[in-house]
Formats: structure tokens, sequence, C-alpha cells
């Protein structure tokens, strides 16, 4: 008896589709796409997950603009437009956390060394929980939005305005996933990527022009908060949905994005290479 | 006739730690190899190296001719893989758990349907498909883990510890399936803590200890070596048992453990207890409490290597192994 023998009488050809040779593109693709299906799939089945997706902006907006809308601009209708854009952005921008937390996760429960055992795309795992967040992060832009909507927001923006403001975040939500993807493959537990991302978002998002005008802050933070990549993401919301400056901006954004992406997408799949 | 697995001489080192020290390892095809070792002793190492997971630091490994490190996708067409912990998705359902596998694997989506839906029957199930895996008992996720490496067909399963922290009528339950896969042909390596459960799912088994191998043979030929049973005895009075030690000695001819209050001893045959009993009496050693009984893994080695086993502290490293 051989080896050989022994496989075709476990393996029943025709039930069993013929796995490729080689791992192409295509495969690499259709790979990613699948795992993506998964963590789309798990927003279904967790209706926790959907409620926080909810909850939250309705709780930020609301707090955000009747407690501190009054003393910030006299009146919290002002301050809510101010807002808006900000809250958006700070919303995708702590959603991007989630991305290193279920990878740390799958890396924990040993759910990545089932992928890996099989013969399909090694970045096929990665690809998938990126994509599936951008799904997240899409889902996060809308339900902000509706809450503004709710309470009387009207972008002069308009439409198009406010859609290519939702599409300029989620390319900045992109490349900052892969940032959280580094991290979420470096910590040892999904805990640690948590807290550590923590400590990185809270100040990128509150000393950036998403709540106040940099021009508000103290002489020494004025400059930082003024060069912040999340001030360019935050502005260049702004002009686009409630007019203004838009060029300069969305260059200075996709540049960060771009300048991210080049850091820590390879980072990523070092650290995710490395750990898996 | 071909070996399914065949590996010389492997090595891994973490931090300095030789978690493998040359193993060398034949499963035979269509065979149970059973991987017997305490905590640390580099089973785990040993799965994730010929699973791909891992690359060696030394030596090297095929499966089914295919070199592990030089050619993982060959490998990976042919094996599956059943860890320590329950590997599903806890939020996704039985059945998406497996249409997930099934169309990473290359099924279309009624082709992925039908071979979930066969798994979870074959498994008992059927009924729990429609709900999240974290829902599930312990057994349950098992079975479910084993029906997800078993998607592809693979030739060759690979089961780390597949029972730890069962109770004992799951435990049954997974060794039946285990016994159903060998019937229709596929190879398992099978880890365990368990000495029973070698004893009664592996056709091979070896014996790991520090990343070593020290024992090698089938299931009859270790028990020879490591006696079938231990004799346990209870002197009524304690400052009698350096006496029955003796006794016991002379009747076995093996070595006798003994803690002060009870001695402990392999027996390769049970005819031996009507004269131990006779020469205690002629002797007159009042015997509180005598019995036989399955020797545990502890006492294995102690047969084997002259100490107990001990679990290495540094056993969490397997799951921390970084890839070189």
């Amino acid at each position: 008896m051989s080896a050989v023998t022994t496989r075709s009488s476990a393996a029943s050809p025709e039930n069993v589709p013929p796995v490729p040779d080689r791992v192409g593109l295509s495969v690499t693709v259709r790979n990613g796409l699948q795992l993506t299906w998964r963590s789309i799939v798990k927003l279904r089945t967790n209706p926790e997950e959907v409620l926080g997706l909810m909850l939250q902006p309705i709780m930020f907006v609301t707090l955000f603009v009747f407690v501190f809308g009054q003393a910030m601009m006299g009146d919290w209708q002002t301050y809510r437009d101010f807002l808006m854009p900000g809250i958006i952005a700070q919303s995708v921008i702590f959603a991007t956390m989630g991305t290193g937390f279920t990878l740390s996760q799958d890396v924990e429960k040993g759910i990545f060394d089932r992928f890996r055992s099989l013969p399909i795309a090694r970045s096929a795992p990665l690809i998938g929980a990126v994509l599936g967040d951008l799904v997240r992060y899409a889902i996060t832009v809308v339900m902000v939005l509706l809450v503004g909507l709710a309470i009387g927001f009207r972008p002069d923006g308009g439409a198009v305005g406010v859609v290519v403001a939702g599409a300029l975040i989620l390319v900045f939500a992109f490349a900052l996933c892969w940032m959280s993807a580094f991290v979420g493959m470096l910590a040892r537990t999904p805990m640690a990527v948590q807290s550590f991302a923590m400590i990185l978002l809270f100040p990128l998002t509150f000393g950036s022009s998403a709540f106040v005008a940099p021009d508000d802050m103290p002489g020494w933070l004025a400059p930082i908060a003024a060069n912040n990549p999340v001030t360019h993401v935050v502005d260049a919301m702004r002009g686009l949905m409630l007019g203004g400056d838009v060029t300069g901006p969305v260059t200075w954004t996709l540049v960060w994005a771009f300048a991210i992406t080049a850091v820590f997408f390879p980072l990523a799949v070092w650290a995710y290479r490395r750990r898996t | 006739m071909t070996d399914a697995i065949r590996a010389e001489g492997l090595v891994k080192v973490f931090k300095g730690r030789r978690a493998l020290d040359g193993v060398d390892l034949t499963a035979r095809a269509g065979a149970v190899l059973g991987v017997l070792g305490p905590n640390g002793s580099g089973k785990t190492t040993t799965v994730r190296i010929l699973a791909t997971l891992l690359r060696p630091d030394g030596g090297r490994a095929f499966v089914d001719g295919f070199d592990v490190a030089e050619q993982p996708h060959e490998v990976r067409r042919r094996i599956g893989l059943t860890g320590q912990y329950a590997a599903v998705d806890a939020e996704l359902t039985g059945t998406q758990n497996l249409v997930l596998i099934a169309r990473l694997l290359g099924f279309d989506r009624a082709r992925a349907r039908s071979r979930a839906a066969e798994l979870l029957e074959r498994f008992g199930l059927s009924d729990a498909g429609g709900r999240a895996a974290k829902t599930y008992s312990g057994g349950m996720r098992r079975r479910l883990d084993l029906a997800a490496s078993l998607v592809g067909r693979p030739s060759l399963l690979y089961l780390d510890e597949p029972t730890t922290g069962l109770d004992p009528h799951s435990r049954n339950e997974l060794w039946d399936v285990v016994r159903d896969l060998v019937g229709d042909g596929v190879t398992v390596l099978l880890t365990t803590q368990y000495l029973e459960e070698a004893d009664q799912l592996a056709d091979d088994i070896m014996v790991l200890d520090h990343g070593r191998v020290i024992s090698r043979g089938t299931p009859e030929e270790l028990k020879n070596r490591a006696g079938d049973q231990v004799l346990e005895l209870r002197t009524v009075d304690p400052s009698q048992l350096p006496l029955a030690v003796k006794i016991v000695e002379t009747v076995t001819s093996a070595p006798v453990g003994d803690d002060g209050l009870r001695l402990g001893v392999p027996v390769g045959d049970a005819a031996v207890l009507p004269e131990v009993v006779r020469r205690l009496d002629e002797q007159g050693v009042a015997v509180g409490e005598l019995s036989l009984r399955r020797p545990s893994l502890d006492e294995v080695f102690l047969a084997l290597t002259g100490r107990t086993a001990e679990a290495s502290p540094s056993d969490e490293e397997t799951n921390e192994e970084t890839r070189a």
C-alpha cells in the first residue's frame, strides 16, 4: 500500500475540487474576498457589535453637540456643523483599532493556524481582515452622518460633497488600518492592542481640528495640531461638506495616507509573516 | 511501502532552549502514530513543523515525499490540522465555518453547502449547524474543529491533543471518529499526554521528552517496557513498608518506588499478584490496600527514563513561537 493509494481511497475526487498547483494572483484575490465575507458575516451574526456601531455615534454626537456646543460657539447648531466632519473622522479613526484587535484575536485563538495549514494564499487572512473592516468603517460613516442629519445637520456641499468626504476618510482609514494591523501583529494579546491603540489614537484625534480649531489651542500645541494629519483630513472634509478650502487639505490628506501606507503596509506584512 | 511522514533530525530552538533536539519520526501510511509526552516535551512544535506552520532550525521533514520547508503548498494540499484549542471562528455558525473553508479550498457555493451539511451530519452537529460556534459545548467545538480539518478530505490528519480538557463521554466520541477516519484510510498523527489514548488509538507510539525521542514502538512493546499495569500496596503498619518493598522487588524483579506510605511497581503480568500476596502473608506483613491499575504517564516515564515526567515551564512558548 502506498501513500498515493491511501490518498485516493480517502478522497472521492468527484466531491473535492482540485487544489491549484500554485497560488496565483486570482486565487489570492478570491481567497481574500472569501475571508472578507467572513468578517462581514460576523457583523450579521453579532447584533451586539452592530448595536455598538449604531449607538456609539448617537452617544458621541449628542454628547459633544449638546454638552459642549453652547460653551464652544455660543449656540449648539453652529458647533454641530463644525463638529460633524470632525466626529465622523474621529469615529472612523477609532474604528481602525478594531483591525489590529481582531487580527490579534485570530492569532491568539489559533484561527490563523487553521488558515495557514490550508493550501490558500498566505496573505488572504490579512487582506480579508482589512477589506472587511473597510465595510465596517463605511457603516460608521453612514451612522454618524444619519445622527447628524437627525439633529438638523444640512451640509452645503450636498450629496456629492458628503460622499467625497466619506470616501476621503475611508482612504485615510485604509492607511491607518495597516498601522493597526502592525500593532495587532506585534502585541501579545488583543487587550494590549487596545490599550496601545488608545494611547496613540486619543492624542491623534483630539489634538487635531476635529473638535476645536487649532488657533484656539495654547501656543505650544497649536502648531502641532495644525500639522497633525488628522487635521488635514478633517479640514478637507469640512471643505467638502460645508464649503471652504479643499485642494490644499485634500492633497495633504492623500500625501499622508500614502506615506502612512508606504511605511506601515510593509511593516504589517512583515509582522504578519513573522507571527504567522 | 511509502511512509506518509518521514522526519530526520528535527531541531527547533526557542530563545536558546532546544524545544526539539534531533527528532526522527516515521508515520506509516494508513496507520496512527501516537506522539506521547508531557507538556513542553516538543509535541506541538513537532506538529507545527510537519503542518508547515513553523520552519525547523535543523533537520528535514517530508510529507508524502514533499519537503515541508521547501514545498509547503504541496504539503498543505494533503493535510488537515486540529489543534490543541478549537480553532474555529466562534462568531460564525457551524455551517458558516465549514462553508468558509470549503470555499477557500475552491468548492463552489452549492458543493460547499453540501459538504458542510455532510460533515455536520457525520459529527452529530446537524441541529447545531445554524448556531454560532461560541454557543457550542467543548466537545461540540472539538468535533466542529475536526470537521473543519476534514473539509478537503486530507489524506493525513494531525490531531494535537484532541481530547485535552474533554469529559470522558466526549473523549470516547472523538476516539470513535478517529477510528472511523483510519478505517477510511486516513493517516493520523496524534499527540497526547494520555497513555490510555495512545494505547487506544495508535498503531505506533513514540515518546517525547525534552525534545528528544526517548522510546518508540507499538503500544504492546511500550507496555512491556513500562509495565502493563501498576501494583500498588499499602501496609497497615508503615514500618513494615520497607520489608514489603523488598518482597515485591524479589517477586517482580522491577524497581519499586515508595512514598513512605505505599509502594508502586510496574508489573508485566498480573499473575505475580498471588505470589506477592502469599509471600507477604508468609512474612507476616499486614496488607491494608492492594490494587492493580494502568500506569500513568509519569510511571511510564519513570520506567523509561528513571525519573518522573516534568512539564517544562516554557511550554507557553510553543504558542508564541515566531517564524524565522
